[in-house]
């Protein structure tokens, strides 16, 4: 039984010929962590704000659902749209520069939605946030929620946005390429933090990003994604064993791996890209008669 | 790989064609005014004073838009007062934006000393009260179309360089120019051939927006009777005679006020069509 | 003789300008402090490092974007250390530079024709339309994009711009700073392996600054290992790989997520 199912998802922006996301299916279990994996462009990042409720103005939803806990959030109203996803999910933000607020303290950003929305009492959410705080092992958190953004460093802020995340104990997290911006050592931390959380609070995770190395660490399960598209879908184990998919196999063979120099960062091959292309054109075709 | 970016098309057009269509209608008509305007603009006719338009009952023929309390023509006065009214945008505008522009270029880009030259004398400048400043010059100068122009340009000069210093300096960080330093291109060279293109959007706006309000300072000035000496019509001119009587004939203060209206509109219009239809970027 | 570069004890502070007192200069920040090493010809060097390591600032004080506030920089025999604009530009066309961001290192107001143009009708070559041709072919891209925007190119695509406009005008030395951190991983591939054929076809000596030893194995024969503005360790490729000297080398090794998820990670 799956907290989240996306069935049949397909979006474009308004206006244009193409669509942006081509009938994406994809479930997440509860507690469970499933990888977004693909090239920019791809995709990858609007299923994750279809789910959030965050689309961009210009994109429109043609068809499919989008199943939290059962019930299809397209079809609900809005405010009650707005309400559910507010209650039960969190994201973490790709860039933890713009994610904060630069003119609030960090202690009324953790704490307004968990007050103003949730209606805890500020004592409660207070001690809720000192809480977080100390386990993604900020070592002096009152100091810390009185600070203001630009006062902390980029992994410090990024450890702020993920407490901030676990807040409200979300049965659902989407985490939008969190350390695409960091340094090599800073993610290992970052990643051990989330990992850490992810598995103590038990919430399902849905891990949005390009590099799979850091799926394989982190995912128990993955789709790739082309043009909108999901090419493979399979357990992390089953797809670095052998990926199925010729796309996903060339994806991997391009990823860099510094044990085997000459068996990684190959170039995904003209056929290729040519036939998964061919795929999507196929489909293309067949929503359009269909 | 194809995807959804880039597929977002722009409707450009209406608005440059619009505010272009005005603006040249007017142009036309401060070049053509003595030839086009149905009455002399002068001429005074008391037992044809306060006649109203032509769709309303007891008009004259030839009188399009009615007269006011001294017999004279208002939409002949309209059109001559388009005379003054584009030159002053025109010739003010041109000038603050060229002083300005220059200025917060080379303040923004070479920074340095120039920069804090520059931004000192802003500072300083900016400090004066723009309204009693040009009063004050005007007073000492006298009045008379020059003065104007001379009035707007050195109030709102530093409203340029500080606009455009901003913009020379968030793009003088650009790596683009750290490029065409490592190309070996000079520092005028790249002010010139790299920022300036990017500025220039800006530039543009601001000039016709420094138009609009040329014009609205001039018709300010000639309301309070500060503008030209001479008995040229004058759009604020006209106003302030209107106001007098704008229960008995209305039609002496609305038809320049809606003039007046529209040209800011289309000035400021213009500046944004401008941006939109020629920066490549936006296309 | 061999050497393209001799770097010894570079120093480089830049004024905290945040912390400057209301009368007299700010307190100086120190970002490289004593770096010593040299860049044959025809090397491909690696340099690697941390946000904040000063990797950033050598490469640009290498190509004198910035000037060194002690210490020596030779090119081929000249001190271009303290060398003012008018006594660089000749050397200029020699070394180049590629940057990291494909979004702001091209003038988006450019066409791409201008782009790489520009920079060989300053130095008075001739045949220029020709040379931008030639450049876009050895990119991989078709002559048609020299009339295009910017905006109008992918990611991947912007940054080959950047290289077809360091190679074109032939240079003997390259500095790459980061150039393939912003882009996914088969652009990635792609731009690394451009860069593998480009340094073979025409022997350019290479300085390669990235944040990711993956990529660095790869392409570079030396690694130039810095944090904290000073230089922890420097070997032979293969050697630093397979025995890291530095505590800060095994750290960041150690940090890679390898695709491979049986890779012992904690």
């Amino acid at each position: 039984m799956s907290f989240l199912e996306v069935r049949n998802l397909s979006a474009r922006v308004r206006g244009a010929p193409d669509r942006l996301l081509r009938d994406v299916s994809l479930s997440v279990a509860p507690g469970e962590v499933r990888g977004l994996v693909g090239e920019s462009g791809a995709g990858k990042s609007m299923i994750g704000k279809a789910v959030l409720g965050i689309l961009p103005r210009a994109v429109e939803v043609l068809c499919g659902e989008i199943l939290l806990g059962g019930t299809d959030l397209l079809r609900l109203p809005p405010a009650e749209r707005r309400r559910r996803i507010g209650a039960t999910c969190a994201l973490i933000p790709q860039d933890p520069l713009t994610a904060l607020n630069p003119s609030r303290r960090i202690g009324p950003q953790m704490t307004d939605r968990l007050v103003d929305i949730l209606g805890w009492t500020r004592a409660k959410a207070d001690a809720r946030a000192r809480d977080l705080l100390a386990e993604v092992q900020i070592a002096d958190p009152d100091r810390v929620l009185r600070q203001y953004p630009h006062e902390l460093s980029g992994g410090m802020r990024q450890r702020v946005l993920i407490a901030s995340a676990f807040a409200a104990e979300p049965k659902l997290i989407v985490a939008d390429e969190p350390t695409t911006a960091l340094d090599v050592t800073v993610q290992k931390e970052v990643l051990r933090l989330i990992a850490g959380m992810q598995a103590r609070h038990g919430t399902a995770l849905l891990f949005v990003t390009h590099d799979l190395g850091v799926v394989s660490k982190v995912c128990q399960s993955l789709s790739v994604l082309y043009a909108g598209m999901v090419v493979e879908d399979t357990t992390v184990r089953d797809f670095f064993r052998a990926p199925a998919h010729p796309y996903a196999r060339a994806l991997l063979a391009a990823t860099p791996k510094y044990t085997d120099p000459d068996r990684s960062l190959v170039p995904v091959a003209q056929d290729v890209l040519d036939g998964v292309q061919a795929q999507v054109d196929a489909a293309d075709r067949g929503w359009r008669n269909g | 790989m194809r995807d959804g970016r880039g597929q977002v098309r722009r409707k450009v057009g209406l608005r440059l064609w619009l505010s272009a269509g005005w603006l040249t209608l007017l142009l036309l008509a401060a070049l053509l005014a003595p030839w086009i305007s149905p009455k002399d603009p002068l001429a005074q006719d008391l037992f044809l004073g306060r006649l109203p338009p032509f769709w309303m009952a007891g008009t004259e023929p030839g009188y399009w838009l009615g007269t006011d309390s001294l017999g004279r023509d208002v939409l002949s006065r309209i059109l001559h007062g388009t005379r003054v009214a584009m030159t002053v945008a025109l010739v003010a505008g041109t000038i603050t934006c060229v002083i300005g522009a220059v200025l917060g270029l080379l303040a923004g880009f070479l920074r340095g000393w120039v920069d804090i030259v520059i931004s000192r004398l802003i500072d300083i400048w900016m400090a004066f009260p723009p309204v009693l400043f040009s009063i004050l010059l005007i007073a000492v100068i006298g009045p008379g179309l020059w003065s104007i122009i001379l009035a707007i340009v050195v109030i709102d000069w530093t409203r340029f360089a500080r606009v455009v210093r901003a913009e020379a300096m968030g793009q003088g960080a650009m790596d683009y120019v750290a490029s065409a330093q490592v190309a070996g291109r000079g520092r005028m060279g790249t002010m010139l051939v790299e920022i300036l293109p990017n500025v220039l959007p800006t530039i543009i706006v601001l000039l016709t927006l420094e138009m609009g309000i040329a014009v609205i300072v001039e018709a300010i000035l000639s309301f309070v009777n500060l503008s030209i000496s001479t008995d040229d019509p004058t759009w604020g001119g006209m106003i302030a005679e209107g106001r007098t009587s704008v229960h008995q004939a209305w039609w002496v203060l609305v038809f320049p006020l809606i003039t007046l209206f529209l040209t800011v509109l289309s000035f400021s219009q213009l500046g944004e069509g401008l941006k939109d239809r020629f920066d490549p970027v936006l296309r | 003789m061999a050497e393209m570069f001799q770097v010894r004890d570079l120093r480089l502070s830049l004024p905290d300008l945040g912390r400057k007192p209301l009368l007299g200069a700010a307190p100086r920040i120190d970002i490289l402090r004593g770096l010593g090493f040299d860049i044959a010809k025809g090397e491909v060097l690696g340099i690697v490092g941390g946000s904040g390591s000063g990797k950033s600032t050598l490469g640009r004080a290498l190509v004198r974007l910035l000037e060194p506030t002690g210490g020596s920089i030779v090119f081929e025999g000249t001190d271009i250390t303290h060398l003012d604009e008018t006594g660089l530009r000749p050397l200029r066309r020699r070394f180049q530079m590629i940057f990291q961001d494909p979004m702001s290192s091209l003038n988006p107001r450019h066409r791409v024709g201008t782009i790489i143009g520009a920079p060989l009708a300053l130095h008075g070559f001739d045949g220029i339309p020709e040379r931008v041709e030639q450049a876009l072919d050895h990119v991989g891209l078709p002559a048609a994009f020299r009339s295009r925007y910017p905006h109008e190119l992918s990611g991947g695509q912007r940054q080959r711009v950047g290289i077809a406009r360091a190679i074109a005008m032939e240079p003997d030395f390259i500095l790459a700073d980061e150039i393939v951190s912003g882009l996914d991983v088969s652009s990635q591939a792609q731009v690394l392996t451009l860069l593998e054929r480009l340094v073979a076809e025409l022997g350019l000596t290479l300085a390669f600054i990235s944040h990711d030893l993956s990529v660095i194995r790869r392409l570079c024969s030396r690694v130039l290992v810095l944090q904290h503005g000073a230089i922890v360790e420097q070997a032979a490729t293969d050697r630093l790989f397979a025995a890291p000297q530095a505590a800060y080398t095994r750290d960041l090794l150690a940090a890679i997520p390898l695709p491979d998820p049986d890779q012992v990670w904690v």
